[in-house]
Formats: C-alpha cells, structure tokens, sequence
C-alpha cells in the first residue's frame, strides 16, 4: 500500500514537473487545451519530455476525386507541415481537419476516413470488448453445469442483472430476440466509458463523448425500435386514438406523434454524448487549474495543485459511476422503447 | 460547434467496429452466456424439486414402514391373543372331553359290574337252585325208598314244572 502511494505520488510530481515545463512560460489556454482533448486528432498524444513531443502516429486515409487514395503516416503533417498538398488546417470552417489546396489555391476537404485518435480507441475498446464476452462465454462453452467464480463470475452478474432487471421487465415476453443487441450496447458504452477515464494511452480517448459514436448507437436503436414496431404501434403513431378534429383538417396530433419517434433516439445521443463529453470536460478544466495557477506564485500553484488533485479525484470516482449509469440508461431507455413499440392491441378499444 | 456535427471518419469506424462487435458478441458471446445460465437455473429448479420429492418420498417411506411396523406388531398381539384363546379353548374342550369319557367309562364299568353282578346273582342263583335240587333229589332219594306215596309226589311234581306234559 505505502510503495503504492509512493509511486502515485512519483507520478503526480512528474505530471506537475513536466506540465510546469510545458507551460510556464507561456500562457496557458485552457480552452484549446481542453478541446484537444475531448476531440478527435489525427495522431495520440502522449507526452512531451523536453522539446520532443511522444505520440503515437496514426494511418491516414484520404480519397479525393483528383488525388484518388492517399494513405500515409499522419506524423508527415505535424506541426503544420504539408504532404502530397494535403496539411491539417488550422482555422476557419475546417478547423483542425485535414484539407486539400488546390493548384487554384482553394480549400476542400477529401474524404477522410483516417484512423483518427477516436477511431483507434473505439478499435481498441471493441478489442476489450470483445476479449472480456468471448472469454466468458469461452467459460461456459467448456462448463455448463457450475456457477462461475472470479471473472467470469463478476461478468455473469453485470450480463444477468441487464438482462433480467432491465430488458425482461422493459421488453416483457419475447424480450430474448432483442437481449443480444442491448447487451453489446451496454457493454460498449461500458467499457468505451471506462477506457475513457483512463488517463494514459490506450485510453482516454472521448470516444461517448463524441456525437458520431452516439449517433451510430441511436441510430442503432432507432432502428430496432422501427423494425419490431407492431402494426399497432404504427397505427398509434399515424392515427391515434383522439378526438378527429386533432387529425382531420390539420394533423396535429400523428404530427407530434411522428416528431416524437425521432425524439426519443436524438435524446439518447445527446444525453450519452453530453454526459460523457462533460464528465471529461470537468476532469480537464479541474486538472487545467494546475496550469493556470502557475502565474501566480508558487505558494497558490502548490495550494490549487493540492486542490485541483483533490477534486480530480473526486471527480473521476463519480465519472466512474456516471459511466454505468449512462450505459444502463442508454441499455434501459432502448428497452423501454422497444418495449414501447411492440404494443399490442389495447383491451379498451 | 465542430463537436455537435459527426465526423465522416469517425461515422464509418465506429459503424464498422460496433457491426463486427455486435455480429461476433450477438452471436457467439451472449447467447451461449445466457443459455447456459438459463440451463444452469433450469437445472438448479429440477435439482430442488427432486431434492422436494425424495425428501417427500422418503417421509412417505418412513411413515409407512411405521404403519406397517405398527401394524405387524398389532398383527402379533392379535396372533397372541388369539394362540392363547385357542390354547384355553383347547384346554378346556380336552378337559370336558376327558371328563366325558371318564364319565362313559365309568357309566360303561357301573353297567359292566352290574351286569357281572346280575349274572354272578344268576349264578348264584342257578348254583343254589342246583344245589337244592340235589339236595331236594338227596332227600327225595331216601324219602323214596321208603314208600310208595313218594314216587306219586314225584311224579306229581315232574306234571307240574316239566314243560312237556304227558
């Protein structure tokens, strides 16, 4: 326990060391700084350790209707440098993004399908992902009559708990055909979450955080909710059981009925993609206070370094539990509305 | 706002990477795990229930081998009883049969001694009869030889007790 402590503290003064490096003599701009991180790059920063920057260079993959398919290493267009006419930009309307100059000295973006910082870590988490469900149920092609321990054990109470608690009471009967997709949803946001709260390398990426994964995942659901939409379902969407002025001339209510089919998935990808997107935000701007504070002495940068650790800390430990309870919202809410769509005629009518 | 609009890149990884997550786990990884476990419960219910059932089984078990224990021990004192009942019965139906037959013997030797003792009186009867007769024949004798009157007497009497007449 003490050598740990030791070394946590080891690292906390490096981290503040090389920060203290990195900053001091320029202002710190906590906004970009911020920004950087929660979005995407085109390769994973690591560290700088004196002048030379460690990160880890990542494939870029562009297609262009003069150029055709350009893939190279993404450490060719650092700092501004510029490769096969192609350079990141750095501001206006394609901001950090990689742009095309053409001969006529205009800008425009190709079709970029690189392997972006996001794009690597959603690789690595699915590797997880699929390393933690396929061992488990590895277990359980081999033994089919013990209860689990350990791993196993621990992976049988997150999976049976969605499954029962969540998706057999959101869905009702024939709840099994649908468990299959809420249980990768859940486990992807899961371990995409907590991968995310990891502040080193193969981590730490926004990968929830960012709307093209929410996105994706809503779309997902939407889907789902659409395609076990029951005939009853629809009917109560484009005809519903109100009053017919509310339908006839103007149709106001399958109207709101319809907007609120889309709502529900945009909700999902927002509240994902908010959530996680300002847990780490929060993170960043708490440590930021490290930085910022440089200028003002080393007394107060010692106290808000303290401080700032502190509510780090803090911080993380609720982003650990926000990162369950964003992917068991997510998992219940698709229950829910898949639940929702499959309903059946009511008894009333 | 650069954060609000989905990055094409991002779009396509992320489809591919959760498509070939969702194929491979949806397909080989959760239903193997919940089928397993759902055998698992299934097994554990059967387990209980027939722990339930030998556990009621045996109790019926039990309760019959008391019954039929107590039964037989019923069967035993009914046996008893009813050995000793015969034994008394048998007892006393020998007893009474005995008695019956010291009865017939001794009715049996009352007649025999008095039929002896009626023919012994017969004897002593036919003996005395004898006997006068000689006597009566010894007295006669001498009474006849000496007259004549007698040998009428005789004859007299022979006419009166002879069967054949003259």
């Amino acid at each position: 326990m003490q050598k740990r402590i030791k070394i946590y503290f080891l690292l906390f003064i490096i981290s503040v060391f090389n920060a203290g490096n990195l900053f001091a003599a320029e202002q710190f701009d906590v906004k970009s700084f911020i920004f950087s991180h929660i979005g995407d790059s085109y390769e994973w920063h690591i560290t700088v350790i004196g002048e030379k920057e460690i990160s880890v260079p990542l494939p870029v993959i562009l297609i262009d209707k003069e150029n055709g398919i350009s893939i190279f290493v993404s450490s060719r267009l650092r700092k501004g440098a510029s490769y096969k006419g192609y350079r990141i930009s750095e501001k206006g309307e394609y901001a950090n993004k990689i742009v095309y100059t053409s001969a006529s000295g205009k800008e425009r973006r190709p079709v970029d399908l690189s392997i972006t910082k996001n794009s690597l870590a959603l690789i690595i988490n699915c590797s997880v992902l699929l390393i933690l469900i396929l061992s488990a149920a590895s277990w359980y092609r081999k033994d089919k009559q013990s209860a689990p321990k350990g791993f196993v054990g621990a992976m049988e109470m997150f999976i049976m708990d969605i499954n029962d608690n969540v998706i057999k009471n959101a869905i009702g009967k024939g709840y099994e055909k649908y468990a299959p997709y809420l249980l990768t949803v859940f486990f992807f946001i899961l371990i995409n979450n907590f991968m995310g709260l990891i502040p080193f390398f193969p981590g730490g990426a926004n990968t929830t955080g960012n709307i093209a994964v929410t996105f994706v995942l809503a779309l997902c659901t939407f889907a789902v909710i659409s395609f076990s939409g029951t005939k009853e379902y629809w009917k109560e969407i484009l005809w519903p059981n109100v009053p017919s002025w509310m339908k006839v001339p103007l149709p106001l209510m399958p109207a709101i009925e319809i907007f609120g089919v889309f709502t529900k998935p945009f909700a999902l990808m927002i509240r994902l993609f908010a959530n996680i997107m300002a847990g780490h935000t929060i993170i960043l701007g708490l440590t930021s206070l490290v930085f910022v504070t440089v200028a003002m002495g080393a007394a107060t940068n010692m106290g808000m370094t303290m401080l700032s650790v502190l509510l780090t800390a803090f911080m993380l430990f609720v982003e650990l539990i926000v990162a369950y309870i964003q992917a068991y919202v997510f998992t219940l809410l698709s229950a829910v509305f898949i639940g929702l769509s499959r309903v059946q005629k009511h008894a009333i009518n | 706002m650069s954060l609000l609009v989905p990055e094409s890149g991002l779009l396509f990884w992320m489809c591919l990477s959760f498509g070939i997550v969702f194929f491979i786990v949806a397909r080989y990884g959760f239903p193997v795990i919940l089928k397993s476990v759902e055998a698992r419960r299934v097994f554990i219910q059967k387990s209980l229930d027939d722990a339930n059932t030998a556990k009621a089984m045996l109790e019926n078990i039990k309760s019959q081998s008391d019954s039929m224990i107590a039964s037989a021990r019923e069967e035993q004192m009914n046996i008893i009883r009813e050995a000793n009942k015969l034994k008394n019965s048998i007892i006393k139906s020998a007893n009474d049969e005995a008695r019956e037959l010291t009865k017939k013997q001794i009715e049996s030797v009352r007649i025999e001694i008095q039929n002896e003792k009626e023919g012994a009186m017969r004897d002593i009867r036919s003996q005395i009869a004898l006997l006068s007769v000689d006597i009566a024949e010894k007295l006669v004798r001498t009474e006849l030889k000496e007259s004549p009157a007698q040998m009428q007497l005789i004859n007299k009497l022979l006419n009166e007790s002879s069967p054949f007449k003259s």
